[in-house]
């Protein structure tokens, strides 16, 4: 229960204005959900470089002297970048899986929230006015990005509960919703072999669109396949590295708004949310149809 | 001598005689079960639950002379006219279509004599209700039949109903019998049809729409009236928190005892949870925001009894709301009116097809016939007396606890006869220190 | 902007509330002061909405509203008597429960425009979203554009026209109300049927578009009407799919 905002760029001109767009649409939406706000962002990345987003409860104890102790244990070059709570952790991409069970060992109370070689996610808990500031997100440049403000329902109001989730490389999913088959879906998922670190329904369907991806599927496919094995309410917007993509549930009475221009396809649970984008009075505006998928790749 | 051997015939107790005419009735005529009031069968209730009088460890106040304040204010947390009544029993909505005008006017004419409020119901508000109520509360429901501003801005507080105890999930339903040119033109509907009301409301869903329309409600109202949320008993403290969150002055939880004008059977008694289950988890919900006492919480479903609620007061309810016991006080099931519910095929205090309109005490009907059977002014009495009663009654029980007020009863002043009741209560099993289920995950 | 108006800006004097400045609830009291209320500010524009909800909810004096830019949910809800003009967008559930009045969006609407509105005009120029006229309950809906899924469900009594196409299950669950659809109609709802247009629906429908200002725009014969089969009026075990 909550708001959603996302943005896919088409003109590379806004890239550098990416998280200050968005960071504006997610603070438009605070009355949809005052608990916690989280966006990810995709930059355009460095090739041969990975990126592990991690958040800490305690991060001056945490991050000191991190990058020194993965290099040790994975080598290459490692870079830090520490912001407030979250930091993000650079190394060579084929050495992105060690990284991240090397961080596991090194610091257990770390939580990674991303990883791959463009995103990069931030949440907490809290308004999303002070969740932007303190993660610096509208001086972020970017191809696209997502955003979510939380109404929490049955899950806790806590970091690991606040959206996006991810739970692919370079994945990752919000909802605004209620899914009522969760419980069923993940246990399945589990026997696939799919890990969970929340009892949200949003990380279900999550792991169901990485492990479809994982299986093969396309991302439209895949999106396809929430419609047959996810029941409830729903507006999903996914993020990949290279694509963007949005289903609603065949009832699709939450709220949802879609724009179109030259320049970007932008989403917002309301339209307010896009009343800021250059160039929106212009645009083709529509709200998705009911069980259509919609997505757009790079 | 081999009849002597013989077993004795054995009913199946899966397979009842109950069970076996339901099947048999469900082959006949191809439709479930539809019927009024709240779940029949037993539950763990205010029954099971007892409190610890004073002696010499605590004082008890002096019946009759030392105070016991039984008032309580309701929508303080955001109205500018927050309510005050005098006793902490409500009437539930009940709708006109589903009772009759003379019915209504007796309940706002025993409410108000007894400085407590009535609730309109999933049909507008009727003049009988608004001219006898002194305190009048005005469902927004999802059919929003009779939905209008000038009602909103003169009931006295606003109840937005998401759910109720009888059928959480469900929409209302009121059968063609029911539907006379009155209720027909209060709901825009034609004559002597089937109304299955959405359970859904048509403009918003979920709780990040539901602050918005509660906004908008506010904004209509000048921010003057207490704003309710009603839900079912199903999952009361996401429902409750989440009430809260959307901006409820005032969250009302109608446990699965709680009546209905009409549904299946089925739902009523396989959906929900007991009252008393209810309480604790809306309570925590309330506590854990820091909220409680602050948005007020009324509880109903199958309060009867000044001990009731005593009880749910105890357990952190504000107030309560009583639906089918004021009707019961109106004279619905009467045994005088035996040879009549005979000629229905029922009999008296099993009465329950209040939707086919036939109700011999005139309340549960629109037939002109029977309504003017009804006289308003006695039943008004009559349910004056009730709450009276019920009011002293659950004085008597907080002065033996030592309380100067009804509100001053707290959880550590019972104990559960049962364990399924000290769990679901969370007070102790009588002569232990035992709350089973204490220390498990919360909801 | 509508000639109309600017007609009348020029004859009277226009109050100009600056909602971003004032607030919301100031907007609402100030309006709802003058009902009952000899006054000659009956010429409002509400400027800077930024989307807010609720704008110009609960009205009950003949005024002249005109909200320039997009609103949020609810703009007009309950209203009563206004002419409330959005020169813009419209969020959810605009002009709900509408007594009376009228209210025209000059862009698109979200969903459940004219909700289990009992009574006025609503005139969308643009196209409205899924649930328009969800449960109406004699509202005259006049969309100049298309309509989304689930429209009219449960439709009680008064007009829809749409002259342009309508979404999945049209009038799904209908009562009495009486749909007017010029273009397509992807798919009826259960208990929703096509009905034919006599006389006196073309006499009504002409009206309607005249008052819905679509006059020269569409003509009544080019529509087709839909109404409820009234199957389900009763329940029947035979009608058990539908349900």
């Amino acid at each position: 229960m909550c708001g959603i905002v996302g943005l896919f760029l088409k003109d590379a001109r806004l890239e550098p204005h990416l998280g200050e767009m968005l960071a504006d649409m997610l603070i438009t939406m605070t009355d949809r959900g005052p608990d916690s706000a989280g966006i990810a962002i995709y930059g355009r990345g460095q090739a041969g470089r990975g990126k592990l987003t991690v958040q800490s409860a305690d991060p001056e104890a945490d991050f000191a002297g991190l990058d020194r102790d993965l290099r040790a244990e994975v080598g290459g070059h490692v870079g830090l970048e520490v912001k407030d709570t979250h930091a993000v952790i650079e190394v060579e991409a084929d050495r992105l899986a060690a990284a991240r069970e090397a961080v596991r060992a090194l610091r257990p109370g770390l939580k990674v929230m991303s990883a791959g070689e463009g995103i990069e996610i931030y949440k907490e808990v809290g308004l999303p006015r002070d969740v932007a500031a303190r993660f610096e997100i509208a001086r972020m440049a970017g191809t696209h990005g997502i955003g979510h403000t939380r109404m929490a329902t049955e899950s806790a109001v806590t970091t690991a509960g606040a959206h996006p989730f991810s739970t692919g490389a370079d994945q990752c999913l919000v909802h605004n919703g209620s899914l009522s088959n969760h419980n069923a879906v993940r246990r399945g998922l589990r026997r696939a072999g799919m890990r969970f670190e929340t009892e949200n329904d949003t990380e279900v369907a999550a792991a169901y669109l990485s492990h479809r991806m994982e299986e093969g599927a396309g991302l439209g496919e895949a999106m396809e396949g929430t419609l047959r094995d996810l029941d409830g309410f729903f507006t999903f917007v996914v993020g990949t590295r290279n694509g963007f993509g949005v289903v609603r549930d065949p009832i699709a009475c939450k709220p949802a708004v879609m724009a179109e221009t030259d320049q970007y396809v932008a989403f917002g649970s309301e339209y307010r949310a896009m009343v800021g984008l250059p160039g929106i009075e212009a645009a083709r505006v529509w709200e998705p149809e009911p069980a259509t998928v919609y997505f757009w790749e790079r | 001598m081999t009849e002597f051997l013989r077993t004795p015939p054995k009913q199946s107790a899966t397979f009842s005689n109950d069970q076996n005419a339901e099947i048999r009735r469900a082959a006949a005529t191809g439709i479930y079960d539809i019927r009024g009031g709240g779940s029949k069968r037993k539950l763990p209730h205010f029954d099971d639950l007892l409190f610890l009088g004073a002696s010499i460890s605590r004082y008890p106040l002096e019946g009759y002379r030392e105070k016991c304040a039984t008032d309580v204010w309701l929508g303080t947390r955001h109205a500018k006219q927050p309510i005050h009544l005098d006793i902490p029993v409500t009437i539930a909505g009940m709708s006109f279509g589903s009772l009759s005008g003379p019915a209504k006017e007796a309940l706002g004419r025993g409410a108000s004599e007894a400085g407590t409020s009535t609730t309109t119901g999933d049909g507008g508000m009727t003049e009988e209700e608004r001219g006898h109520s002194r305190t009048l509360v005005y469902q927004v429901l999802p059919s929003r039949y009779g939905m209008n501003p000038d009602d909103l801005r003169r009931a006295d507080a606003i109840e937005v109903v998401v759910g109720q105890g009888a059928k959480p999930g469900g929409g209302g339903m009121l059968l063609g019998q029911k539907i006379s040119d009155r209720v027909a033109e209060m709901r825009n509907l034609p004559k002597g049809i089937d109304q299955r009301s959405a359970c859904r409301h048509p403009d918003w869903t979920g709780p990040d729409d539901l602050e918005i329309k509660i906004l908008e409600i506010r904004e209509i109202t000048d921010w003057q009236k207490p704003i309710y949320v009603k839900v079912g008993g199903a999952r009361p403290y996401y429902d409750t928190a989440l009430a809260v969150k959307a901006g409820a002055d005032v969250v009302v939880v109608d446990g699965m005892q709680g009546g209905t004008a009409a549904t299946q059977d089925v739902f009523i008694e396989h959906v929900g949870q007991p009252t008393l289950a209810c309480i604790p988890q809306a309570v925590k919900a309330l506590q854990d925001l820091g909220l409680h006492r602050e948005v007020q919480l009324i509880v109903s479903g199958g309060i009867r009894s000044g001990a009731d609620v005593a009880k749910a007061l105890a357990l952190g309810a504000d107030a309560v709301a009583i639906g089918t016991a004021a009707l019961v006080a109106l004279g619905d099931n009467d045994p005088s009116l035996e040879a009549e519910y005979r000629r229905l095929g029922t009999t008296a205090g099993a009465y329950d097809d209040w939707h086919e309109g036939r109700d011999p005490a005139g309340i549960t009907t629109q037939d002109p016939e029977l309504f003017g059977r009804f006289d308003p002014v006695l039943g008004g009495r009559r349910l004056k007396n009730y709450l009276r009663v019920m009011t002293l009654e659950a004085q008597t029980i907080a002065r033996a606890c030592g309380k100067s007020h009804l509100h001053n009863l707290e959880p550590e002043d019972l104990c559960a006869l049962t364990i399924e009741a000290a769990a679901m209560a969370g007070v102790p099993l009588a002569g232990t220190s035992w709350i089973p289920g204490r220390g498990a995950a919360p909801y | 902007m509508l000639h109309a108006t600017a007609n009348r800006l020029d004859a009277e004097s226009v109050q100009t509330f600056d909602l971003a400045a004032r607030g919301l609830r100031a907007l609402n009291e100030t309006l709802h002061a003058l009902k009952g209320q000899p006054t000659n500010q009956t010429v409002w524009e509400i400027v800077n909405t930024k989307g807010a909800h609720a704008i110009a909810v609960g009205l009950d004096a003949p005024l002249d509203v005109t909200v320039r830019g997009t609103t949020g949910y609810y703009c007009g809800g309950m209203n009563k008597q206004a002419t409330i003009r959005i020169d813009g967008s419209a969020g959810p559930g605009v002009a709900e429960n509408m007594m009376s009045g009228t209210v025209i969006v000059e862009g698109d609407a979200s969903q459940y425009a004219g909700a289990t509105g009992r009574g006025g005009l609503l005139v969308i120029k643009g196209n409205a979203s899924s649930r328009c006229g969800i449960s109406m309950k004699g509202i005259d809906i006049v969309v100049h554009g298309s309509i989304g899924h689930m429209s009219a469900f449960m439709a009680q009594s008064g007009n829809l026209v749409v002259l342009g196409d309508a979404g999945d299950s049209l009038g799904d669950s209908l009562y009495e109300a009486r749909l007017f659809v010029r273009g397509s109609v992807k798919s009826l709802g259960a208990d929703c049927v096509e009905k034919e247009m006599r006389p006196e629906h073309h006499a009504l429908l002409e009206d309607l578009l005249r008052r819905g200002l679509a006059e020269g725009k569409a003509d009544p014969s080019q529509f087709r009407r839909y109404g409820s089969a009234r199957r389900l009026y009763t329940f029947h075990v035979d009608n058990a799919s539908s349900y």
